[in-house]
């Protein structure tokens, strides 16, 4: 089999990284850890856009790699890291259902996703099926991180973690979206967390804690 | 090479890697000390305490089994055969092509099984203890190890180690994604394996919290001797396996007899490394509940499952 | 008939029925148990021994096949024996060779009875044997059926037991089902024309859909007798229950004829074989291996561990089986034939291990009486041949180098490794998680036999015995001899045994191992090409034996080989007590930690201010509740409401003769 340019080596490499990473959150108890995983994840995003730019030229990518420097690697997790310091939740363990169950639902997650991406990368000229197949893969492994967790901040992790999945998905299968288009997804993600972090103070006030539990209480029965 | 040539070299390969296993344990436990800031007893302090054991009388224990005597020759014979196939300076002598993968894990296995029975032998709760946590070990890293190594036979298209040493070593530079999750998860088994911080703490006095040491408790002398040789010789085993396959370049290859200097050069350098760097490991990670091991080993095993999936899916 | 001109098919014929007289003598001396176990049970071995040679000859023979002079007027018994059936014959041979042996010494203390037993023993191995050389659907029918019942009533031999009985009832029910199952699929084989011999059936050409149920039909038929999941229940209850040596065989051969009945309808009379069903095989298999070990952990009763064992095993050689059909399917006939050797292996493997297993059980179970493992204990000092032949059986089943285990699994593993020639994504990402299960079974199996072993045999005795226990009897220790050195053959060897069953795939699939795999000698094992993969077990055990050697010289040479024996070490606590040693639950306490969810669990701890303190804990299968009980309550139901045709009236029963004869008067009208 002849080997790839080097340049989609560095991608798929990149995509295996962020696989890694998208596991490493599924059985992360730490919320500190989690929120230092996620700037890895971001700063796996800025390589694999500029390994992008760089092969297919295109100027606009290298603002977008900036901009997703910006936000993802330094503004949001400093933003979490001031939100966990101010709620007193900097140091929680958080017991997680059954590690090795999650772990096999995310590979057959991971199976399913990758047959998902056959047919379309059988249609469509750029799109390589194993990155395409890896993006869909991690967006429903946050997902699934959202679904098996406890504390609310760990659920809107899982939420940015969707967000970076579809991101790499535009970048590497259809190299870049529309700067507008960009733009308003980047926003859309600052405005809710900033949204979700006043949520957090609500519901700690009411509840004593931000175990999401309390807030089935919430049922007309 | 020819026939003669070939097994002398052979021996000569086995004869130096077993002599020189102490050594690399004395330094990983010197880069240890050192990291403690503690001076340390010395990179040549296994020998001496080779020597001091096999000075002693064996004690044994009035139930003691044939069984029980046996294991230590048993043990040492593993060791000594899987670094002797293990293509560590050349890939063309003439056991080579016993060195297959699943073959040495499954002698890793069988020195396991031994040295689990003997520790259930004496009939003490420490034997017991040991043993039954060495198996719950055991289980899990078996798989991871042996999924790990799949991932670079796939892509080497080969299950036999000198082939798959070949195959990687002299391709050109290819970025395997599935054969970095494929090194994580053979670190993290070489860990548990080999009875290193964080699974288990080689040197613990506490019985309650020994793994590997408990089965050999009952153990003194020449036994104890041989036992300490041979996890010597398995932690230098595994170090060579995952510098073959996950760093193979410098190993000398079919008929090049001027390599062989250069290989020799390379290899240590690789050890030395590569104790260092164990050391270093020991040195920033607590060890962990013995529960928690395994999950880290679940992890291990689903990360290489996971490599080689990611094979499967990305480079094929 | 000249001694020259002899089919294989005539002596293997010959053979069966001899067994069958021996069982018949065995009635005849009913009053003199030592003639029977003196005479009657080694000739069966000497027949045993025959057997095997005439299997191994047919397997390197063209097929050869007779017709009986019995069975119906128009449906003669026709008889067949081809290098599958060879192969089959010599396990059947080989493994009874050693148990027979074996019962010899075992059924000695057993006065009462052995009339009835010795010819249900022996009715059984014909019938098993009948079974492999059957070439039409209505002997096979004949010859399945009296091997369940013989082998119901060995299982019920001590019928004194309640436990037993139900045992026997479940295994008869089960194999019943399954036997209705592989009737059903000759019927969908035999497509409406044609006699019911295998020709015809062969001949019968079958669009995809009847074909497929025909194989589902098949496949649950076999797998039922097979202890597949999830018609297993039977195997836990029915192997415990009969006498060592009869689960020896029920183990070690019965649920073999199952997988060479799997064999011969798929590959040979169905033929043209869908990958789809080879994933279908493939998962079950995966998920029975699995399965199986995990409740093997869990027990404290040794045959019972042994059966689950068996489950587990039956599950590897599906594994294989079914990677062979995904290959062949998918139109890659030399990994399929690689996945096939594998799973043939695996199932000569375990019928030589399991065997050996069972009969160490039977001979601890005759010395001291015990089957719970918790009794148990320091048996090595008392027992040491059985002991050391037992360990010989727990390295083999371990997958263990240089022994057979290992063989059979590397096999499997290198035919999983040639998942990449698939194209289908979804299947080659399924084989590498299944090749990942079956690491972890062997993983696991190598933990269970270490807390078998070193329960039963090491350690300290734990609990007090009436008298000294004695090793095993010298008929006892010749049968497991053989298996052992069977084991031993088959590991070391394993070249010879490749090259025939290279010939057995040859004749079935018309496909064999590349040229270059079998050209390597009889030290390495190749499989494919020795760049890919080779494997020398006769090295490992020279080296490993030389090292052993050459060390106990040296030291002994350097510095001395003194020795004194002492106390152990008790960390500073004097009053040490047997008790006091793992027990086999506490050895299974970290598999029921983390794999927790998949047992249902009873447990009954003391209170800590309890005076007489008692610890029980009850392993449950989840199938029970899921599956057995709502179809038994679901027939119960149904009986019930057919039970009121039974009014009790005459008059009533009268009226349904007559609405019966209208019926018919009409219908002939």
């Amino acid at each position: 089999m002849p080997s790839l340019p080097l340049t989609s080596q560095l991608i798929n490499l990149c995509a295996a990284l962020l696989l890694l990473l998208a596991f490493a959150m599924l059985t992360q108890r730490r919320i500190l850890s989690l929120i230092n995983l996620f700037a890895l994840q971001g700063f796996v995003l800025v390589l694999s856009t500029l390994v992008v730019a760089y092969s297919t030229r295109q100027t606009e990518l290298y603002v977008s790699a900036l901009i997703t420097l910006a936000l993802k690697v330094l503004f949001l997790p400093w933003v979490l890291h001031r939100l966990i310091r101010a709620l007193n939740v900097r140091w929680d363990v958080e017991t997680l259902i059954n590690i090795p169950a999650t772990m096999l639902i995310g590979i057959v997650l991971v199976i399913f996703a990758f047959n998902l991406a056959t047919p379309i990368s059988q249609i469509a000229g750029t799109i390589t099926k194993s990155t395409l197949g890896i993006a869909t893969a991690s967006i429903l492994l946050a997902f699934l991180m959202m679904i098996t967790r406890r504390k609310a901040v760990s659920q809107v992790i899982g939420f940015l973690a969707m967000e970076n999945g579809l991101f790499f998905a535009a970048t590497s299968a259809t190299y870049g979206m529309p700067m507008v288009v960009e733009l308003g997804i980047a926003l859309d993600v600052l405005v809710g967390t900033l949204v979700f972090g006043v949520f957090f103070f609500h519901i700690r006030e009411t509840f004593e804690s931000l175990d999401i539990h309390h807030l089935e209480k919430l049922k007309e029965r | 090479m020819n026939v003669a040539s070939g097994i002398i070299f052979q021996v000569l390969q086995s004869v130096l890697v077993v002599l020189i296993a102490p050594l690399m344990l004395g330094w990983v436990n010197q880069c240890r000390a050192w990291l403690q800031n503690k001076s340390g007893a010395g990179i040549w302090q296994p020998y001496k305490v080779l020597n001091k054991l096999f000075h002693k009388d064996a004690v044994l224990a009035h139930d003691a089994s044939a069984l029980f005597r046996a294991t230590p020759y048993i043990l040492f014979g593993c060791m000594w055969l899987a670094v002797g196939i293990v293509p560590v300076l050349a890939t063309d002598l003439p056991f080579a092509p016993a060195a297959d993968v699943i073959a040495l894990v499954g002698l890793f296995a069988l020195a396991r099984v031994f040295i689990a029975l003997a520790g259930m032998d004496v009939g003490t709760s420490f034997g017991t203890l040991g043993a039954r946590r060495e198996m719950m070990i055991g289980f899990l890293a078996e798989p991871a190890m042996l999924m790990a190594l799949f991932t670079a036979s796939l892509i080497s298209h080969s299950t036999s180690l000198p082939t798959i040493v070949e195959t990687l070593g002299q391709r050109e530079f290819v970025i395997y994604p599935s054969m970095a999750f494929a090194a994580i998860a053979f670190l993290m088994v070489l860990l548990a394996e080999n009875a290193r911080i964080p699974i288990d703490n080689p040197a613990t006095h506490l019985e309650l919290t020994m793994i590997h040491e408990a089965m050999i408790l009952e153990y003194s002398a020449r036994h104890l001797a041989l036992i300490e040789w041979a996890s010597s010789l398995k932690l230098t085993a595994y170090i060579t396996i995952g510098i073959a396959m996950f760093l193979p370049w410098g190993i000398a290859h079919a008929g090049d007899w001027i390599g062989l200097p250069i290989a020799l050069g390379v290899l240590v350098v690789k050890l030395a490394l590569a104790g260092a760097g164990l050391a270093l490991l020991e040195t920033v990670s607590a060890k962990m509940r013995i529960f928690r091991a395994p999950e880290f080993l679940g992890t291990a095993f689903l990360l290489a499952t996971l490599g080689m999936l990611t094979h499967f899916l990305l480079e094929t | 008939m000249d001694f020259w001109s002899l089919q294989p098919i005539e002596a293997a014929v010959t053979l069966s029925v001899i067994w069958i007289g021996l069982g018949v003598l065995g009635l005849a001396f009913a009053r003199t148990p030592r003639a029977i176990v003196d005479l009657l049970f080694p000739a069966g071995a000497a027949v045993a021994l025959a057997l095997a040679l005439t299997g191994l000859w047919a397997m390197s023979a063209p097929a050869s096949t007779a017709i009986l002079p019995a069975g119906l007027p128009d449906l003669p018994f026709h008889v067949r024996l081809d290098p599958l059936s060879g192969f089959f014959l010599l396990l059947l041979g080989g493994v009874s060779f050693g148990i027979s042996l074996f019962s010899s010494g075992y059924f000695r203390v057993h006065a009462q009875g052995l009339g009835l037993l010795c010819v249900q023993y022996h009715v059984f191995l014909a019938s098993m044997a009948f079974v492999l050389i059957a070439d039409d659907a209505y002997l096979f029918m004949v010859t399945w059926e009296s091997m369940a019942l013989s082998s119901y009533f060995l299982v019920t031999t001590e019928h004194h037991s309640e436990q037993n009985r139900k045992a026997g009832f479940i295994y008869l029910l089960i194999a019943h089902l399954g036997a209705i199952s592989i009737l059903l699929s000759f019927g969908v084989l035999h497509g409406g024309h044609g006699d019911y011999t295998f020709d015809a059936l062969r001949q019968a050409e079958l669009n995809g859909f009847w074909a497929t149920i025909a194989f589902l039909l098949a496949f649950f038929g076999f797998g039922a007798k097979a202890g597949m999941l999830p018609l297993h229940a039977w195997l836990p209850e029915a192997h415990p229950a009969a006498p060592s040596p009869v689960s020896a065989l029920m183990s070690g051969v019965m649920l073999k004829t199952a997988i060479y009945g799997m064999i011969r309808v798929i590959y040979d009379l169905i033929g043209d074989i869908h990958w789809e069903w080879g994933l279908t095989v493939l998962l079950f298999g995966a998920a029975t291996s699995l399965f199986g070990v995990l409740f093997a952990l869990m027990q404290h009763d040794l045959k019972r561990l042994l059966a689950y064992h068996s489950v587990e095993n039956i599950g590897i050689i599906l594994i294989g089986i079914g990677l062979s059909m995904v290959f062949i399917g998918s139109g890659h006939p030399v990994a399929g034939v690689l996945g096939l050797i594998a799973g043939l292996y695996h199932t000569l493997n375990h019928a030589v291990f399991k065997a050996l297993l069972f009969l160490g059980a039977g001979a601890i179970l005759n010395s001291t009486g015990l089957r719970n493992l918790n009794e148990m204990g320091g048996l090595i000092r008392y027992m040491p041949h059985t002991a050391f032949y037992f360990l010989v059986g727990a390295l083999a089943i371990s997958a263990l180098p240089p022994l057979n285990g290992f063989v059979s699994e590397w096999l499997t593993f290198q035919a999983s490794l040639q998942a990449p020639l698939l194209e289908s994504s979804v299947v080659r990402s399924i084989v590498p998680i299944v090749a990942a299960v079956l690491a972890l079974s062997g993983a696991l199996t190598g933990m269970c036999f270490v807390k078998v072993y070193g329960v039963a045999f090491l350690g300290q005795h734990r609990h007090q015995l009436a008298e000294r226990p004695r090793d095993a009897s010298g008929w006892e220790r010749a049968g497991m001899l053989w298996l052992a050195l069977g084991c031993l053959a088959l590991g070391l060897l394993p070249v010879l045994m490749i090259g025939q069953l290279n010939s057995v795939s040859q004749a079935l699939i018309h496909a064999s191992l590349s040229n270059e795999a079998m050209a390597s000698g009889w030290l390495w094992l190749v499989p494919t090409s020795s760049q890919q993969a080779s494997y020398s077990p006769v090295v490992f055990l020279l080296v490993i034996a030389a090292v052993f050697g050459l060390t106990y010289l040296v030291v002994r040479q350097i510095y001395h080989g003194r020795l004194r024996r002492s106390d152990p070490w008790d960390c500073g606590f004097p009053e040490q007590t047997p008790r006091m040693e793992d027990t086999a639950d506490g050895f299974g306490q970290p598999i029921r930690h983390i794999f927790a969810p998949i047992f249902q669990i009873h447990r009954e701890i003391p209170r800590p201010d309890d005076p007489a303190p008692v610890f029980r804990q009850e392993v449950e299968d989840r199938h029970w509740q899921w599956m057995y009980l709502p179809i038994a309550r679901f027939a119960d139901f149904l009986s019930g409401h057919f039970g009121k045709l039974q009014q009790g009236r005459i008059s009533v029963y009268l009226l349904y003769s007559f609405v019966t004869l209208i019926a018919l008067l009409v219908f002939v009208q």
